[in-house]
């Protein structure tokens, strides 16, 4: 696993093909979007989806935590896929997540539109601002979120190949989705074209490292 | 039939197109209910077109009201309308015609025992093109159910020439006395090959450039059918004719995507005789005589013995005079397989294998709908499904564990017991939960997993048909396409409903349709290799099609009758590598899985191939070594397992199987977006579930699902063995005369593994080397496609980015 280094206001930032975010100087780990429960969510509704996503995501942030060593978690809203999610996890789910947290100093639970009522609305560090959906950011601050799950598909000489991504722009940082029944917003999506305004990069995940483009070549390769 | 039926016995009446076989199938069920006429039930007949049960309908009424006789007819498709469905529920016809997807709907009402416990007799029209199908499946466990309810119905089924005929007695009525009837066989065929005057091409499938001599044969004629073997390829066929139609003559189009009302119309033009021509797929494939049919065009190769034969049984339904035909090739390679098809006609070969034992999918929805019924006790019903012909080997451990999925998923983590879908009672029954889940089920009931479709409206006129919704959203207002046999033009979307106006532009686009990507066997290997191995049987050919095989053994070779040729050649930016093993689409199939992972390993960089009956085609990122590394005899010992589990294949089969199975949700059409953008892509359900439950019987059912497409290991082991030392490596500077049609071919496969990624280091690591960064990124990239050549020149003055050195590094950093 090789992580890719991005700076943002003097910031060192290593991007993870994990998806997850590490801020080496704070011993921070970063996340967003793990939607924790969306298989019961989708169950309630009548379709018995595998009760495992909430595990394996799970299994996949404590990985990361691991690697990095990191002591404190911010995880950038839309943790859970919605208000009564957390009381349906399973036991040994909701004491894996205890673990988890246990074995770090900190925890910072940012609120995202999914599970409103659950943590702060945004979280400071230094420059650094964390929230779930990317706004408007100060001249002197960056700006780290999540909510938008992006991707993107990189021309290659066999055609293009379409990952999920961290989307860099001037000012911020917009995270993959990291729960493991989340599908993607391709970047080029009018939805984005906001965010993507001053885009700068695209760092697709691959299987051990990330595969960095220009914003604008992918832009160039749709047109 | 009469006989059997008479003696209350199952018959399987076996007969070629235009035997009047559907007649003899009612004659039973009208004499029966003319000497002893009563009310209810008697006859429940089923079809796998809706538009067949409803033709039905119509001309077994004429008669019955010519000899007044007390017969109600009806049919009941998901197109009836709802006032009549409520008439039916309450007072049945004696005969009731109908779809596999229908009667398991009527079968899960609270009403159904009452409704056909007087049952005397179903009639399965088209039985060889059900069995073996999850609809066959979902039909097979329906005529458990009837069985059930009326013990002693009779079972007749309808098919057309097959390979195995006991097979088909064992899936109406296993173990069951199922007399054999067949119809005789009328005058052998006459089929020929029609050659386009001008140039024969190279590739492709839609056979256009012998458009004057199609329309030459059908002004000849009285009446024609013109077969395709695409909806796409109808739409284009259809807009040639009707250039070169400077006579008029009435020619019409008809195929699946067209509205019913169109398609009817047209289908009444045909009886009426007020047509000269109709291009058809497969929608006319199956159905009623149409009489006066003068002659079959079948425009592409043939798809197979059988359903040549029964399209070319389309002409002439008089059974003493020969079916006239005409093959039109549409490339070079096709007139070899139209040769070849023909020989097997002569021969009296048949193709299609027997059917398949039923898939837990379509089980685990049939115990849903039947739970919909009334509550069941497990014992009952697994005794029941096992009389389902296609579930008789069933064991009571899939069996339950079905029955546990349709509960609340069946997972081991039982996480799901508020939300379950059945529960159970003291007395062991189980109960379907709701009024909602009954809804929900009897909603979702049916096999046919569809891609969403869009229905086409001209604006301020009348409805056109259903396009793919995909293909819909490439357009922009103003885009032309060509549907329904015009030129339309994209107005824009109202509600779910695409608008269009009349269009002109000459360079319209033609919609395509998942449907006809699946590849088809043709089981015509052996006689076109033979024709190919043989040069003396060239002087069958057409000079054009003997000059390609010349060239092919001037610029490579031909296969030979005991080596295995393969060739190897840059394209596009990636490397081929074609194995002529002529072994059968499935043999092939198995082979790209055991020939890919091999690569994999020696670092090649295996993208994705393709199996046709006669070759193996893969690509990968790196140049090939040698072939003789791949095509030996220790291949057989690959680990595939996880290899299998990984491919684009399985991952398919996982998607179709979860959505029959109700585990993700249907694409209604029309749905709206946002609706859609909440579901979960079922890949990420797939890799979830086999890393934390391998075992869970929706994984069983795709990898047994999965396993009738890869067989043939023993085939393998046989090519391998029979060419040890005897591999012979054409490396080529570009594709071969022969490879050309496997190139085009539909059907193509995904291969896992790392070469995605190495493909995605090195289009960053040239955007990281080119210092003006994106700037120069794209001419670069094109630069490198064009770049990658046999053999690394190094006088040549080349890019530096396109040095294999460059790229082995880029694969290395990886």
């Amino acid at each position: 696993m090789i992580a890719a280094p991005v700076h943002l206001l003097g910031e060192r930032l290593m991007l993870c093909p994990s998806g997850a975010l590490h801020w080496p100087a704070e011993r921070t780990l970063v996340v967003a979007d793990l939607h924790l429960e969306k298989g019961s969510a989708f169950a309630s509704r009548g379709a018995m989806l595998p009760p495992y996503d909430t595990r394996e995501t799970l299994q996949r942030l404590s990985l990361a935590i691991r690697r990095h060593g990191a002591k404190r978690l911010v995880l950038l809203g839309d943790s859970f896929h919605d208000g009564a999610a957390a009381g349906r996890m399973a036991p040994e789910d909701r004491s894996a997540l205890e673990r988890l947290c246990a074995g770090l100093e900190e925890c910072i639970w940012v609120s995202g539109n999914h599970d409103a009522e659950h943590g702060v609305a945004e979280w400071r560090r230094r420059k650094l601002v964390f929230r779930h959906i990317a706004s408007d950011v100060a001249r002197s601050e960056a700006e780290l979120s999540g909510h938008f799950h992006p991707k993107a598909t990189m021309p290659t000489r066999i055609g293009g190949i379409t990952r999920p991504c961290f989307l860099l722009c001037a000012n911020r940082l917009v995270l993959p989705a990291f729960g493991a029944f989340t599908g993607g917003l391709n970047v080029l999506d009018p939805a984005m074209a906001g965010i993507a305004r001053n885009a700068v990069r695209v760092f697709l995940i691959g299987d051990a490292r990330l595969h960095s483009a220009p914003f604008d070549a992918l832009r160039r390769a749709a047109a | 039939m009469v006989e059997a039926a008479q003696a209350g016995r199952s018959a399987l009446l076996i007969a070629p197109t235009g035997g009047g076989k559907t007649l003899a199938g009612f004659l039973p069920s009208l004499i029966e209910l003319a000497e002893t006429p009563a009310e209810g039930l008697h006859t429940v007949y089923v079809s796998p077109l809706k538009a067949l049960a409803v033709d039905i309908a119509r001309n077994l009424s004429a008669p019955i009201e010519e000899l007044s006789l007390p017969i109600r007819v009806e049919a009941r498709t998901g197109d009836t309308p709802a006032n009549r469905r409520a008439r039916q529920r309450a007072a049945p016809p004696q005969i009731l015609l109908t779809t596999p997807e229908s009667l398991t709907l009527l079968l899960s009402l609270p009403e159904a025992r009452e409704m056909f416990g007087g049952l005397r007799r179903v009639v399965v029209d088209e039985a060889h093109a059900l069995a073996g199908t999850k609809r066959g499946d979902q039909l097979s466990l329906c005529l458990a159910r009837l069985e059930s309810i009326a013990p002693d119905m009779a079972v007749a089924g309808l098919s057309a020439t097959v390979n195995h005929p006991d097979a088909l007695r064992e899936w109406l009525r296993p173990g069951g006395d199922v007399t054999l009837v067949r119809g005789a066989g009328g005058a052998p065929p006459e089929i020929g090959v029609q050659l386009p005057a001008g140039r024969l091409p190279w590739g492709g499938h839609m056979g256009l450039a012998s458009a004057p001599e199609i329309m030459a044969r059908i002004a000849q004629a009285g009446v024609t059918i013109v077969f395709v073997n695409t909806r796409a390829q109808a739409e284009l066929v259809f807009a040639a004719l009707w250039r070169l139609n400077d006579a008029a003559l009435p020619i019409a189009l008809h195929h699946g995507s067209l509205t019913i009302e169109q398609r009817r119309k047209v289908e009444a033009a045909m009886a009426a005789g007020t047509l000269r021509a109709v291009v058809a797929t497969a929608s006319l494939d199956l159905g009623i005589d149409w009489g006066a049919v003068d002659q079959v065009i079948q425009v592409g190769a043939p798809k197979g013995v059988a359903r040549l034969l029964q399209r070319v049984g389309r002409a002439n339904h008089r059974m003493d005079e020969p079916s006239r035909a005409f093959l039109v090739p549409a490339n070079r390679f096709e007139v070899i397989e139209c040769r070849a098809a023909i020989e097997a006609v002569a021969a009296g070969e048949l193709d299609g294998d027997p059917p398949r034992p039923g898939g837990l999918d379509v089980l685990a929805q049939h115990v849903l709908a039947m739970a919909c019924h009334a509550p069941f006790h497990p014992d009952a019903l697994y005794e029941e499904v096992r009389r389902a012909g296609a579930y008789a080997e069933l064991s009571r451990r899939d069996f339950d564990d079905v029955v546990r999925f349709a509960e609340d998923g069946g997972y081991a983590l039982r996480s799901y017991d508020r939300w379950r879908r059945l529960f159970r009672d003291a007395e062991g029954l189980y109960h379907i939960r709701g009024d909602g889940v009954a809804r929900i089920v009897r909603m979702n009931l049916g096999t046919i997993v569809d891609t969403p479709l869009l229905k086409v409206r001209m604006r301020g006129g009348p409805m056109l048909g259903e396009v793919e919704e995909w293909f819909i959203t490439t357009l922009v207002p103003g885009d032309a396409f060509l549907f329904a046999g015009q030129v339309l033009r994209f107005e824009g979307m109202n509600g779910v409903v695409a608008e269009v106006s009349r269009g002109s532009a000459s360079d319209a686009r033609v919609p395509t349709y998942a449907g006809a990507k699946l590849p088809l066997s043709t089981h015509l290997a052996a006689r076109v290799r033979t024709i190919l191995n043989d040069p003396k049987r060239w002087r069958e050919l057409p000079s054009e099609v003997q000059d390609w095989l010349r060239l092919q053994s001037l610029r490579s070779r031909l296969p030979g009758s005991d080596d295995l040729l393969v060739e190897s050649f840059p394209r596009g930016g990636r490397w081929f590598m074609v194995a002529y093993g002529f072994e059968g689409r499935l043999a092939h199939q198995t082979l790209g899985m055991l020939a890919t992972r091999r690569m994999e390993r020696l670092g090649w960089g295996p993208l994705g191939y393709v199996a046709t009956d006669y070759v193996l085609a893969a690509w990968m990122a790196f140049e090939p070594g040698d072939a003789a590394e791949i095509f030996t005899e220790d291949l057989l010992g690959e680990e595939l397992e996880e290899w299998i589990a990984e491919s684009s294949m399985l991952r398919r089969t996982f998607r179709n199987i979860a959505t029959v199975a109700g585990l993700i949700e249907k694409n209604h059409p029309g749905q709206e977006k946002t609706r859609r953008q909440m579901t979960v892509n079922s890949d990420l359900i797939y890799d979830v579930l086999r890393k934390h439950e391998p075992d869970h019987i929706l994984l069983r059912a795709t990898r047994a699902e999965a396993a009738s497409g890869l067989t043939d290991v023993a085939r393998i082991a046989a090519l391998l063995s029979r060419v040890k030392g005897r591999v012979v490596h054409r490396r080529l500077r570009r594709v071969s005369p022969l490879a050309v049609p496997a190139l085009i071919e539909q059907g193509r496969e995904w291969v896992p593994g790392g070469a995605e990624d190495d493909i995605l280091a090195e289009a960053a690591a040239l955007v990281n080397d080119v210092t003006d960064g994106a700037e120069r990124f794209n001419e670069t990239l094109a630069e490198l496609t064009d770049e990658i050549q046999v053999r690394p020149a190094v006088d040549q003055d080349r890019s530096r980015f396109g040095r294999p050195e460059r790229r082995r590094q880029a694969r290395r950093r990886a």
